[in-house]
Formats: C-alpha cells, structure tokens, sequence
C-alpha cells in the first residue's frame, strides 16, 4: 500500500462547524419569514388605525363623498371613484398602444437592432421616479394639452366627461401621465407573453396562406392572451396605487364631479395631500381608506398572480 | 396578370399596411414621452450645473431669485437609500438564499414567495403610512418622530421583495452539478452555499440588487410622512434622528411651489436623480450584455 | 442471497442488506442484498431504468438531495448504519467519494479546484505536495504542472473528469463510487480514465455504474448485474432488483441467470 498524505488532521466535523450550519440554515429561514411578518404587520396597522373610523361610518364610508375636517364628517367616495375611474380609463389606452408595440417589437418590420432599441427605450421609461414623471407634467404636458383640452369641452362639452371648463389641474392629465407610466409594464409583459408563442403556431399559420396581421390577430394573439392579461392586471395594481405623478397633476380636490377635465381625487394623492396634516379622526378615517385601497390592490395583485400560475408563465 | 405576384389593392394588403402602420404609431408614442422627458430635464437642469448646485443649502421659497442649492437633499438620498440598503439586502438575500437552497418546495416556501409578490403590489405610499404609525408617531426610536431612519426603514421595506426575488431566482440558475460537487467532497451546506453557489450567483445578484436600490433612490411617497424634509446641512450622525431632505421630496415640495426659483431648483434635482438612475440602468444592460459573450473563462 | 458471515464481515467494508428505493410512491429498487470487500473495484452493470445509480448515490446518501427519496433497509459502512438517524451524512460523504456522470469542476483554478475540498476535510499539511500527489494519481500532472492557475474549465472534457477524480482523491476517501464517469468522454479519454483506475485500485476501493461492458470486464474484479421487472399491479412501472453479483469472470464466462447471459451478449439493455 502506498503512503497515504495522511494529515488530515480535522476531519471529523467540529462541534462549532457542525453549530455553524445548523445556525446558518435557522438564520435564513428566519430572515425569509420576515416577509411574512411585515406583511402581516401592514394589514394589522393599517386596520387597526381605521378602526375608530370604520366603526363610526360603517359602510357608509364608501358611498359618501362628504369629506370636510371642519365639520369632521368623512366619506371617501370621491377618491375611490377616482382611484377606480383613472386606473381603468389609463389601462384602456396603455392596452392597445402597449400591445400594438410590444407586437412591432416581436415581429421583423425591422431589423433586430432597431428592436432591442426600442425595447431598451421602453424599459428604461419604466426607470424614470413618478416624482419625475409628476414634475413634467404640470411643467411640460399640461401646456401641451391645454388648447385640446379647450377644444374637447367646446366640442364634446355635452359628454358628462368633459364637461366642465379645463382647470390646470384634472383627472385627464392623471390618466394620461398614467398611461405614461403603465406602458413599459404593459409592452414588457406583452412582449413576454408573445415571445413565448412556439414557432410552430407562426408557422402553420403561414403555411396555409395567411397574411401576417391575420396570423399575428387570429393566432399569436390568442395565444398570448393569458399572458397579456395578467400583465394587465398587474398593471391595474400598480395603477390603483400609483400616487406622486398623480397627486401633483389630478388637483386634489373632493368635489364629486363627472367630468375628467375638471380636479379630481384618488385614495393615494388624498393620503399624500392630506396626511401630514391631519389631526384626530381625520387620521382614522385616512387610514380608513388606505385599508380600502390595500384590498383593492390586494384583491387585483392576488387575482393576477392566480392568473398567472394558472397559465404558468414565468414572470 | 401573375397571380402569384403581389397586389397592392387587395383587401388584404391593404389592411396589413394599415396595421402595420398603426402598431408604428404606438410605438411612437410609446418612446416620445421618454426621448422629449430626458432632453427636457438634460436641458432644463443641465442648465442649473454649478458648483453651487452641490453645496449650497437650498433656501426657503420666497421671491429669492437665487434658490441655493441641493446638497443636504442629495446627501439625504444617499443616507437614507443606504439604510434602506442595510436592511433589505441582508433580509433579502438570507431570505432569498432559504428559498432557493433549503426550502423543499412545501407549503412554506410557497406562501413566503407568494407573500413576496404580494410585498411588491403594495403602493408605496402605504408603506410609509405604515412606518408612520409604526414608528414616527409612536415615538419609538429613541423619542425621535420624523428621522432619515425611519425613512429609510419604508424604503426598505419596497426593496425587500426585489432583493428576495433577484436572489432566489439567481440561486436557481446555478447547475446542482455544482452543488454535487462541492457536497460530494463533503462540504457542508453553508459552506457550498457561501463558497460555491453564492460566487457563482453573484453577478445576477448583484446587478437585481444594483437595480433595486437606483429605484428605490426615487421614490417619494415612502419619504413623505417618515423622513419629511429638510432645508438644512447634514452635519453629525445625530441627524439621522431628525428630519431629513432627499432629491425625490425636494422635487416634490419644490415643483408645487409657485415660485420660479424653486421650480427650477426642482429641475436641477430631477437632472441628478434620472441621470444617475439611467446611467446605473445602461451600465448594467452593457455589463450584463458583455459577460453574456465572456462567460465561463 | 448472500449471507454475512463473521469472516465475510472482516473484509466487507461497504454492506447492503434488504435495501428498497423509493421515490415518492414509485418504489425504484428493492431487496438489494450486496457485499464489497475493501480493494476491490466492483461495477454495477445492467440496462437502463434499473436504478444502478440510485443504488450508487445512497451509498455516499447522496441521494439526501433529491426530495422524496426514502430507503429501506441497511447500509452498513464500517459497522455503522449510515442511515441511523444520528449519522451525519456530511461525515458520510468525507468518507465515500463520489464521480459524477458530468465532469463538474468549480469555477476555480486547477490549484483550487483540489484545494478547496482538502482544505475542507481539515488538511494542515503542504497543500502543493497534496495538489502534485492527487494530479499525479489522476494521470493529469503533465499535462498541468504549468498552468495550475488556470480555470479548471480551461481543461477538455476528459482532463475535466480526470481534473475531478484528483479532487475526490485529495480527501483520501476510503471508498470512490464513480457514476458512469467515462460515459461524456471519448475513448481515448476513456482509456486514460481506466488506466488510472488500475491505480487507483491499489489504495481505494471503487464501485463504479458502467453502461460499457467492455468497460466492466477491463477493469473490475466484481460485478452486480441489476435488472428491472414490471410491477405485479402491471401499471407499466418498473422496479430494480439485482439479479446477479458474482466475480467479473464468472459473470462474464459463465452466468448463472438467464437474465445475465442474455444482456450480456447484448439480447437487451
């Protein structure tokens, strides 16, 4: 037998060693849990400070729009109906135009480079701070757009939703900053999504005669259907809970009203406008509607991620 | 007439040229926001660089054509990003390290990832509430109400499911060959995992991680009720204690001012932050594009 | 059956008895009755599906990693159950040495590559001796000596392999289970392999799944033929049994299965 290079001194596992592992596993799975507990700890705060609000108003608190500090009478209509309201009408032109680019970035009108391009534009769109976004906005697109917004009142005035005088500030300008917003998420999901079409689905459509829009409408689309549904919905989430760039351009104000072209209110700006100087019940009732705005958010995120293991996709 | 070849008028091509034209379009719109925002914040704050920019405080709003400057905000944002830091990454990347290396797959493990993905559809703002409640009003922090620290304990809390998800799913990409290999010798867990799978992750890792903290550097609404704003010079650590600026809130504070100079003081803040959001971005994209054709040396 | 007999026992260094896989509810092998005695280089031959290498990995309880995997019955490593629940399966695989199918060396230099595992088993000698040693025994010294700081991917396929066997011998195990390790290589990588198999025989003792019969003839003194059969509720699954374990000779010149003769001359497998 040869000489072995027996100088393995400490082979046998030490007591620290094997203490070590044991440690280190407890400490990740310790660290992991603490999702859970700030997660847990959001919904117990948040529902807990509306407490004294909830228990005053009841359900009530979700169908008037009376919100006056003065008189300490709450209802959160107004934001609600604007949070609902700017989400689904932003996510209603971000569709089409995130889906029409996201399709011109999956299919050969030009060349790969110009893709990738493009597609690095977009994402990096999704880069840019919402305070960014709010400050260009009051500067930048509300200039733009006043003369238009003038015209759709002259023009449509007679449609509930323009019908007031164009202010400065108003939901229009929330949603279409919105769109702005939502867009990367949408074209990157939508781009996924259509990527993950086999070939072969492209290619028996092709083989039988059918022209490219016809193959891209009737098969890829479909096809990707699931996935571009679940982007939506994660796009609504963050839609719902999007607050700086809304805040500084929809106006801030409680009065219930129709049009879009006038001031309007979400769950978020309210809280962002409202909460660092609000006193007593005024806090409960904030508080309030954030928890409203938790579970919509909730509801929408859980139902998309539902989705999406359903279909299973890889996000 | 060939009727193989391609007929300008029919119905069909027609209608693909229209389409065609119309997916052109969103795509134009998709990218002009973002060509006409960049310029206009490279012109309109590029325009305000100084020296003074960095140094000076800025001043109050009042008719004051000169507004100072940014400093104790862009100190504030790298104070308080960095706590952010301290505290999610090292959750994150434990948590995230669970995940992917000890979990089985069981009940756990799949309500902390599902837990996470619901972390990151939070709004932000309700994390700043909650940290207010929590911890400004409370008083908890040794009697302190508004502080750098407790901002920087809301934005860790948006950083955290990033850093978890970067994590695990960097962990995933790693071939369990190399696990084998490192347990066949009879290395133990912690040891494959701090001396094989982790290196071997650690680019993806790092990048995610790089990327989390450039967004968190922008976010305001976490900032608002918790770390507030300051006009004045950070000067000691006691300051953490206090109130404290940062770009994002300045920019928030100063474009609803009516007064010119601090509008444009807002510009010159949001100049700093989207550029150096955008370069961390585009040095990655290269980074990550250029390991890509070097791999495995 | 073979049955342990007290002078058996003495040179058995590595003993299966009435061992059963399973993976989840799919049994994968069962009743596994085996002896190997220490210095000997026994193959595990058989077609595919038959568990060779699930029986393999549960020797060095490598197969902790797969999830659902359970095991019936005894493993004895020098007179310990390995699977007595107070074994520790890290002290287990300090012990028994693996080579896996797919040559996988760290991302480390060549140097560290053998390093990082002794350096792990406590080893306090001089760690560029242990390095020449292990490549040398490995038959890859030569074609090394100049660029130990070179990645350990910078090597071929086959100086990978030899690259990992050098490794897995720097912690000086007392047994080597080698898992198809030639079967990614080419024949003259093969035959280097094999050769430093003969080698290595003189101070380890292997056990090693080969595919290659030719393979199993050169190089080992014994070998277990695993076969697999349908199960008796005919849901089409298979499950491994061993059908034979003789000394290669014999098993090659005259078997007692029909099974055996039959694989053997290539009827199936």
């Amino acid at each position: 037998m040869e000489e072995k290079l027996a100088l393995f001194k400490n082979r046998k596992r030490f007591g620290i060693e094997k203490n070590i592992d044991i440690i280190f596993k407890n400490t990740a799975l310790v660290l992991s849990s603490f999702v859970a507990i700030i997660l847990l700890g959001i919904v117990l705060v948040v529902f807990f400070q509306s407490f004294e609000s909830f228990s005053r108003y009841g359900l009530k608190f979700l169908v008037t729009s009376e919100w006056n500090p003065v008189k300490d009478e709450y209802g959160a209509f107004t934001a609600i109906y604007g949070t609902l309201i700017t989400s689904f009408l932003s996510l209603l032109i971000t569709i089409p135009l995130g889906v029409g680019t996201a399709i011109f970035i999956t299919e050969d009108f030009v060349p790969k480079v110009f893709r990738e391009i493009i597609g690095s534009f977009v994402e990096l769109l999704a880069a840019i701070p919402s305070v960014v976004l709010g400050l260009w906005a009051i500067f930048v697109m509300e200039p733009f757009f006043r003369d238009f917004f003038v015209s759709l009142h002259n023009f449509f005035g007679w449609i509930p939703w323009f019908s007031t005088e164009p202010t400065g500030r108003n939901s229009l300008l929330a949603i279409l900053i919105l769109v702005v917003m939502l867009l990367p998420i949408v074209t990157s999901i939508a781009r996924d999504s259509l990527n993950q079409v086999p070939k072969k689905l492209r290619n028996a459509s092709y083989g039988i005669g059918a022209s490219r829009w016809k193959t891209i409408f009737s098969v890829i689309l479909p096809a990707a259907l699931s996935g571009i549904m679940a982007g939506v919905l994660l796009a609504l989430g963050r839609a719902m809970g999007e607050t700086m760039a809304v805040t500084m351009i929809i106006g801030n104000s409680n009065a219930f009203s129709w049009s879009l072209l006038s001031p309007g209110y979400t769950i978020s700006s309210m809280l962002a406008n409202q909460f660092g100087e609000a006193d007593g019940s005024q806090v409960s009732s904030l508080f309030y509607a954030a928890f409203v705005l938790m579970i919509l958010s909730l509801v929408v995120n859980i139902f998309a991620q539902w989705l999406v293991k359903k279909f299973s996709l890889k996000y | 007439m060939n009727s193989l070849f391609y007929q300008k008028s029919s119905s069909r091509n027609i209608g693909d040229k229209v389409f065609t034209t119309l997916s052109l379009i969103c795509v134009a719109i998709a990218i002009l926001p973002l060509i006409f925002l960049v310029t206009y914040i490279l012109i309109k704050g590029g325009a305000q660089i100084s020296p003074e920019l960095f140094t000076l405080e800025p001043n109050p709003p009042g008719d004051d054509l000169d507004a100072g400057g940014i400093n104790p905000a862009l100190i504030g944002t790298l104070i308080i990003t960095s706590i952010a830091s301290i505290i999610a990454i090292p959750v994150g990347v434990g948590g995230g390290i669970y995940l992917a290396e000890y979990s089985k797959g069981g009940a756990f493990s799949r309500f902390i990832r599902f837990g996470v993905n619901v972390l990151a559809g939070v709004p932000s703002i309700i994390a700043g509430v909650f940290i207010y409640a929590l911890i400004v009003s409370t008083k908890i922090l040794f009697g302190s109400m508004y502080s750098g620290f407790a901002g920087g304990m809301a934005l860790s809390i948006l950083m955290l499911p990033t850093v978890i998800k970067t994590t695990d799913e960097g962990l995933k990409l790693v071939p369990n060959e190399l696990r084998y290999a490192s347990l066949g010798v009879g290395a133990s867990m912690y040891t494959t995992i701090l001396k094989i799978t982790l290196p071997s992750a650690f680019r993806s890792i790092a990048t995610g991680i790089v990327l989390g903290i450039a967004r968190a550097a922008g976010e305001t609404a976490p900032l608002i009720f918790t770390a507030l704003f300051s006009y004045y010079y950070i000067t000691g650590f006691g300051d953490l204690f206090y109130e404290m600026g940062s770009l994002a809130v300045l920019i928030y504070n100063f474009a609803l001012e009516p007064y010119d100079a601090q509008n444009k003081l807002a510009w010159a803040a949001s100049f700093v932050l989207v550029l150096s959001i955008l370069s961390v971005n585009i040095f990655s994209r290269i980074l990550a594009a250029f390991t890509e054709k070097t791999k495995r040396v | 059956m073979i049955k342990n007999t007290k002078k058996a026992q003495k040179n058995n260094i590595l003993s299966l008895e009435e061992v059963s896989i399973s993976y989840g509810k799919f049994e994968a092998v069962k009743n596994i009755f085996c002896n190997f005695k220490k210095g000997d280089i026994t193959s595990l031959i058989g077609p595919s599906g038959c568990g060779k290498s699930t029986v393999l990995r549960s020797l060095n309880r490598m197969n902790d990693l797969i999830p659902n995997c359970t095991l019936k019955g005894t493993v004895l490593f020098d007179g310990t159950n390995i699977y007595d629940k107070r074994v520790d399966p890290v002290e287990v695989r300090r012990r028994i040495g693996m080579v896996f199918q797919q040559p996988n060396p760290f991302p480390k230099s060549i140097y560290e590559n053998i390093a990082f595992g002794a350096r792990i088993n406590g080893f306090s000698g001089e760690m560029d001796d242990l390095v020449e040693v292990s490549l040398k025994k490995a038959a890859l010294w030569d074609e090394c000596k100049d660029k130990l700081s070179d990645s350990g991917y910078s090597l071929s396929g086959g100086q990978q392999q030899r690259l990992c066997i050098a490794r897995t011998i720097a912690i000086e195990p007392e047994i080597i289970l080698m898992d198809e390790p030639c079967s990614a290589l080419d024949p003259i990588s093969t035959l280097k392999i094999e050769e430093t198999m003969h080698e290595l025989k003189k101070n380890y003792t292997i056990i090693i799944v080969t595919h290659n019969m030719q393979q199993a003839l050169r190089v080992s003194d014994m070998t277990a033929f695993f076969n697999a059969i349908e199960y008796e509720n005919g849901d089409g699954g298979k499950v491994g049994y061993l059908a034979e374990f003789n000394s290669t000779k014999k098993i090659f010149s005259s078997p007692k299965e029909k099974t055996t003769q039959e694989y053997i001359s290539g009827k199936f497998g």
